[in-house]
């Protein structure tokens, strides 16, 4: 396993800037998760660090080495795609053995068998292996496409949103299994999602992508308290944080401030200002409050016995408020 | 049909239509049914009127189609029994059979010429389409259209250039000259067709096999080419089925050592009379290949018809 580092990598599409400045270095054994919605570069990212595309500018260095004019083979890299990930015409068995006999690793048939075996038993698919590609379910199918990959020893892996074609119980199975591989093999993993779940309960570090730049790199502790933008702040959290404009519900803003963020588990009831309740959500976990503060949409928690209904009015506070510029910029 | 479909049709819908294709399959079999009947009748049977549908079958037809034979005295005849079964089909006529005829020579060419044909502009065609599928080619819809466009007048048009070229580069009546140029003709159709078919097979794939560690052109034999077989398939009975009944280049630049058996079995006709069963009997064998051809091809041809319509 190895360290990636991009350093100053852009990348354009014809008039599309899909990366611009990216610096970024994934530690050897990290989990780093690339957060972004659809377009931000995340997908692109991986590409150009498989080798799938060529950087206009930039190095690439995969454990030290620069990897720029390499084919993908010549990187060993391993990628799991989002989807088309099987071999159709291939079974199970022919699809895991597929990378570990190509030219570059020629692995002998019996340690194929062994390796297959193994990857077939972590994935709980052993009873697959001599199906065709096609009679899976999708889960199964992207099961043993993460098979595929973990067959193999290579400097990273790369995973571009593996998950999201699952249902949530087995997308949960392996958020799970993923995290548990990653701590046995002490592997170096790259991984795209628009899933701040799967970013927040995998990741050692977070990475969000905005239009294509890095805005913010760190654990996923640290992106959650404390975000550099308010788009990162966006980013995390379930439900969304509160941006409202300043003074409406604290006073001591910092100069420059002109946006308040409030996670809604930040909102102190009982004190403060009077705020309508609009809707009350019960999602069995989480119990979330609708409220009115002027014209404001504000959501909170609360309690899941709670006996609020619409119409009633609530008093609330803030509490370790974050303040933006105009920009979204951060203002401490 | 699945359980979502609104008006699955019912047993009479299906029993009505099956009916309907029953007949049309039967309407459509009967002329060569009757070609494959009159191979195994005799000349008298063959002309009688009203036609006859039983009839005692011989293979006199077969053998007059395979040999060259000649009249003969009866003190000749009487002096040499005859040899085999065949032999003794043609005394009826008070005739022996002295050799070969060239219709075995000629089959073996349009089996040659149609194969090979086939075999180079699916070969060709499968790696242009690749590449017009997958690579950024300067022009590469105005090529397109060209190779297209080589197919927009009838290839006759240009028969007598050709013919001119052949005779100057010395390919007039050869094997090669008739496999380049069928293959220069189909090789439009090719093309289109296989751009299609792997148009349709998702990058990813490749992608996926280039990251497992194998070459471009690896990914292109081990993961492209097994999904391409539908296509590759459908695109070769097409070009067989054109290499394999042309007619008027045929007749144009061959004559003798590659000529392909659509111009020969015509000229059965004008030996010793209309010998319709032996033309019957021509027209049945030099159907085989294609048929054999079509039907083991079949599975993937029932595919590529579908092929777009349904996604994985």
């Amino acid at each position: 396993m190895a360290e990636v580092q991009l350093s100053n990598v852009s990348k354009s599409f014809g008039k599309t800037n899909a990366l611009i400045d990216m610096d970024l270095t994934v530690p050897d054994g990290a989990f780093v998760v690339l957060l972004g919605p659809t377009g931000a570069g995340k997908t692109t990212t991986l590409r150009l660090i498989a080798g799938l595309e060529t950087a206009d500018t930039g190095e690439i260095r995969i454990g030290g080495d620069v990897v720029n004019g390499l084919t993908p083979s010549q990187r060993d890299v391993a990628m799991v795609f989002q989807q088309y990930s099987l071999y159709p015409h291939m079974t199970v068995r022919e699809n895991l053995a597929f990378p570990l006999r190509s030219p570059i690793l020629k692995t002998p048939e019996a340690e194929i068998a062994n390796l297959v075996q193994r990857v077939a038993d972590v994935l709980h698919i052993p009873h697959k292996l001599d199906n065709k590609a096609t009679e899976l379910s999708g889960g199964e199918m992207q099961r043993v496409s993460i098979g595929r990959a973990l067959v193999r020893d290579p400097q990273v892996y790369l995973m571009d949103e593996p998950l999201s074609s699952l249902d949530a119980k087995l997308r949960a199975d392996l958020r799970l299994e993923l995290k548990r591989i990653h701590a046995e093999l002490a592997a170096t993993l790259l991984y795209v999602t628009h899933d701040q779940i799967e970013a927040l309960t995998m990741a050692s570090h977070v990475g969000v992508l905005d239009h294509g730049r890095l805005v913010q790199f760190g654990n996923p502790r640290e992106i959650y308290e404390n975000p550099n933008t308010a788009y990162v702040a966006a980013r995390l959290g379930q439900p969304r944080i509160n941006l409202l404009p300043v003074g409406l519900l604290e006073d001591h803003a910092p100069p420059g401030a002109a946006r308040v963020g409030l996670r809604p588990e930040n909102i102190r009831q009982g004190d403060g200002r009077d705020a309508t309740v609009t809707r009350v959500e019960h999602l069995g976990d989480q119990t979330r409050l609708h409220l009115k503060l002027g014209n404001h949409d504000v959501v909170t928690l609360t309690d899941p016995h709670s006996t609020l209904a619409p119409g009633e009015i609530l008093r609330i506070a803030a509490q370790n408020p974050i303040f933006f510029d105009a920009e979204g910029n951060r203002v401490t | 049909m699945s359980a979502h479909s609104i008006n699955a049709p019912s047993s009479r819908q299906k029993w009505i239509a099956g009916s309907l294709v029953v007949v049309y399959a039967l309407v459509t079999m009967i002329p060569l049914v009757w070609i494959m009947l009159t191979g195994f009748k005799s000349p008298a049977d063959a002309i009688s009127y009203p036609p006859k549908w039983v009839f005692d079958p011989t293979l006199e037809g077969y053998v007059n189609l395979f040999t060259t034979r000649t009249r003969q005295t009866q003190e000749f005849l009487a002096a040499n029994p005859p040899q085999h079964w065949a032999d003794e089909i043609v005394r009826q006529y008070d005739m022996v059979i002295v050799g070969p005829s060239k219709f075995g020579e000629r089959f073996l060419n349009s089996v040659i010429i149609g194969f090979g044909s086939t075999f180079l502009s699916v070969f060709l065609g499968t790696l242009a389409a690749y590449a017009f599928s997958r690579f950024k080619i300067p022009l590469a819809d105005d090529l397109l259209f060209f190779i297209l466009s080589t197919r927009m007048m009838p290839p006759i048009a240009v028969a007598i250039p050709i013919f001119l070229m052949y005779r100057n580069l010395g390919l007039s009546d050869t094997h090669l000259g008739m496999i380049f140029l069928y293959t220069a003709v189909n090789i439009s159709l090719a093309v289109w067709l296989l751009k299609g078919f792997i148009d349709e097979i998702p990058r990813e794939y490749e992608e996926a096999a280039l990251i497992d560690g194998y070459t471009r052109f690896q990914a292109f034999r081990k993961v492209v080419l097994p999904q391409a077989a539908t296509g590759i398939a459908s695109t070769a009975v097409f070009c067989l089925i054109f290499a394999w009944n042309e007619y008027a280049f045929a007749v144009l630049l061959t004559s003798a050592t590659a000529q392909t058996a659509p111009p020969f079995i015509p000229t059965i006709i004008g030996i010793g009379g209309l010998d319709w069963p032996a033309v019957a009997a021509g027209a049945t064998i030099f159907l085989l290949p294609v048929m054999i051809f079509t039907i083991l091809l079949r599975k993937h041809l029932l595919r590529g018809i579908t092929f777009g319509a349904v996604r994985k």
